[in-house]
């Protein structure tokens, strides 16, 4: 197992390197102009200057090697300074967006905590209630659970994001005004009323996205037991004697897991890439915000940033759902 | 059926139906019979005539819907296994019963070890903590024949042969001392010489253990080796039973008579074609009203078609569900 995880993080690094010009050369592609918002009256020759100063005069490869170097080099050594107190990342030039001319990795650590509170715990919550709802209409095909189950999931999968998430924003926010429509990023949770707010913010844009989760994770759990259910070995475990909790939550399950946990494990970098049309919908300002309002500025190296840590999580999580299918089942070995 | 000692299964009128979209399938009708102690059974019958149906029904191991075991009484242990409920069943299931089933490859866990998968039965029905039943799961690998057992408790079935799987079926079916063992044709999926190794263990066991076997398979070779007595079923009925000797010497059905001669024999002239029965079992849409062997009967006659026939006594412990008198080659009376 050690080796495979070596020589697949070693096969990661040429993927990514690859992956990296690949966003680059596609953001070079893309039309739109840094200084697009730039007014009219602005001399050309002042332009130009603005131009050299973000270093867009150079051409793409003098541009793609540097931000490699920032990437690889700089930051990481400014992340070491920030966790140690050293300098050794003093005086070179950080990833700067744009847009604010703040580092790309500041804004992005600012971010993360609302995205993972807000998305993170709708994946949680959404893989909690999808197992069991997986396993009971798969023990229970064809019953009024598993039908509604079904409807339920076909609703949730079918209708996007965006849609439900106005829907309750209408219900719940503007006709019952049971809960503010918009996130407010700014709320310090210091007592139990702002702890309450807090809570009272988090549930609609949660729901919304622990609903659509729920749908695909608990089709795939149902899926999975049916596939192991009407398997040989579960008639040798009833026929032993054992119990039908056992049977269907021991035997069934752990063989049921298997594929579902790689698919929870691949879900997992979806969750860093904040749900990026519900961050909208509820104005959560997450990661999925910020890429959106980067691309719309052509905040090329925030953008860059931010779909290449993408990338890695991806390529990351990848290798962990492999590891996973091989700790669960035995019948894999990868050495 | 001599007298003297008390069957340790007993089954009466057992019917077992199945509802499909399709309407009912009467899978098996109205079978009885009794397993004396130590005895092994053999069950024989094509494909679809409703052995292993009829043996999964006596313990409740069916799903549920679509079968439906509509009548009948199983007794065992002084108790109906039908009505006792399932808390009871599942206390005989593995424990007074055991099973071993068809295809080693897949009856086994794949994600449990072997030793897991042994010390189950051992710790559900017998109390022992796991490691008394690790200790005992060892001495039933040991028994079943496989060697190093201490050390294979811990492989996954993956790592164990065809063969080797059986046998570790064998050791779980056997765990807890059960006085009954119900084969579901378990070296039909083995080769020919593994085949051989099984049938030879199960023998052995059954000697040092004394339980009682019920050995279900179509394949009569099997059935000669190791049987006491025979049964043999045609659309979920019991046509004929007798010794096992007897059955192969004086067949009283045509049915028997038809599936004996399609053994293909090594000796003598090369035979030109395989004997064969011409057309397939029946599928039953309702209770069988006439014999539901008449259409492929090559003795069958008028009273064949309209009335079903009843067991006939032909001989010691020997019965036939046929109107035929072979003895005399002509139809029998009343």
């Amino acid at each position: 197992m050690f080796t495979f995880t070596l020589r697949r993080l070693l096969i990661a690094v040429p993927t990514l390197l690859i992956i990296s010009l690949v966003i680059f050369l596609l953001l070079e592609a893309a039309p739109g102009d840094p200084l697009g918002d730039v007014p009219l009256t602005v001399p050309p020759d002042v332009k130009e200057k603005m131009r050299a100063a973000l270093g867009l005069d150079s051409p793409w490869y003098v541009r793609y090697v540097l931000w490699l170097k920032q990437f690889f080099w700089v930051e990481p050594l400014h992340l070491i300074d920030h966790l140690f107190g050293t300098s050794l990342g003093e005086g070179m030039q950080r990833v700067i967006s744009f847009q604010s001319r703040q580092p790309v990795m500041q804004i992005i650590a600012e971010r993360l905590p609302q995205t993972l509170m807000v998305v993170g715990l709708a994946y949680l919550i959404g893989v909690m209630i999808a197992l069991p709802i997986g396993i009971l209409s798969a023990y229970r095909q064809y019953s009024w659970f598993d039908n509604l189950g079904t409807f339920v999931s076909m609703v949730g999968f079918s209708v996007p994001t965006f849609f439900t998430g106005v829907v309750l924003i209408i219900v719940f926010a503007v006709k019952l005004q049971w809960f503010p429509s918009v996130y407010d990023t700014t709320l310090k949770v210091t007592d139990w009323a702002s702890f309450k707010a807090q809570l009272r913010q988090m549930v609609m844009p949660v729901t919304v996205l622990a609903l659509y989760n729920a749908a695909q994770i608990s089709r795939f759990m149902r899926a999975s037991m049916l596939d192991n259910l009407g398997q040989d070995y579960v008639r040798t475990a009833r026929a032993k004697g054992l119990g039908e909790r056992v049977v269907v939550l021991v035997h069934v399950l752990r063989n049921s897991m298997i594929p579902v946990v790689t698919v929870i494990a691949l879900g997992v970098p979806t969750i860093f890439g904040g749900a990026i049309i519900t961050e909208q919908v509820f104005k959560v300002n997450g990661l999925g915000q910020q890429l959106i309002s980067s691309i719309h500025a052509n905040d090329l190296p925030m953008v860059m940033t931010l779909t290449f840590i993408f990338a890695i999580l991806i390529v990351l999580f990848n290798l962990i759902a492999d590891l996973l299918y091989g700790i669960l089942d035995p019948r894999i070995r990868y050495d | 059926m001599p007298d003297g000692v008390a069957p340790v299964l007993s089954v009466r009128g057992l019917k077992t139906v199945f509802r499909t979209r399709g309407g009912e399938v009467h899978a098996v009708n109205s079978v009885s019979f009794d397993l004396r102690p130590g005895e092994l059974l053999g069950v024989v019958g094509e494909s679809g005539s409703g052995k292993s149906v009829t043996m999964m029904s006596l313990i409740g191991l069916l799903p549920s819907p679509p079968a439906d075991v509509r009548a009948g009484q199983v007794l065992f242990d002084g108790a109906d296994l039908l009505t006792c409920g399932a808390d009871h069943l599942r206390g005989v299931r593995g424990a007074g019963i055991g099973f071993i089933f068809q295809d080693p490859m897949t009856s086994l866990n794949p994600v449990f070890t072997v030793g897991y998968q042994l010390r189950e039965p051992l710790m559900t029905h017998m109390g022992l903590t796991r490691a008394q039943a690790q200790v005992r799961a060892a001495e039933l690998l040991d028994l079943v024949g496989i060697p190093d057992a201490a050390r294979r408790l811990k492989d996954y079935p993956h790592q164990f042969s065809g063969g080797m799987r059986q046998r570790v079926m064998i050791a779980i079916a056997l765990a807890c001392d059960p006085k009954v063992l119900i084969a579901d044709e378990p070296t039909t999926a083995l080769d020919v010489t593994i085949q051989a190794q099984i049938l030879e263990l199960v023998r052995d066991l059954r000697h040092k253990l004394g339980m009682a076997i019920i050995w279900i398979t179509h394949d009569l070779g099997v059935i000669a080796g190791i049987a006491d007595r025979v049964m043999v079923m045609y659309g979920g009925q019991i046509v004929e039973q007798a010794p096992v000797q007897d059955l192969f010497t004086r067949p009283r059905h045509p049915y028997t008579r038809a599936l004996l001669k399609t053994v293909p024999s090594v000796r003598g002239a090369r035979a030109e074609k395989l004997s064969v029965i011409e057309g397939q079992p029946p599928i039953l849409r309702a209770a069988p009203a006439a014999c539901a062997f008449a259409n492929r009967c090559p003795q069958a006659f008028a009273r064949c078609c309209v009335q079903n026939p009843p067991l006939y006594p032909a001989g010691p412990g020997h019965d036939a569900a046929c109107f035929w008198d072979f003895d005399k080659d002509a139809p029998k009376d009343g």
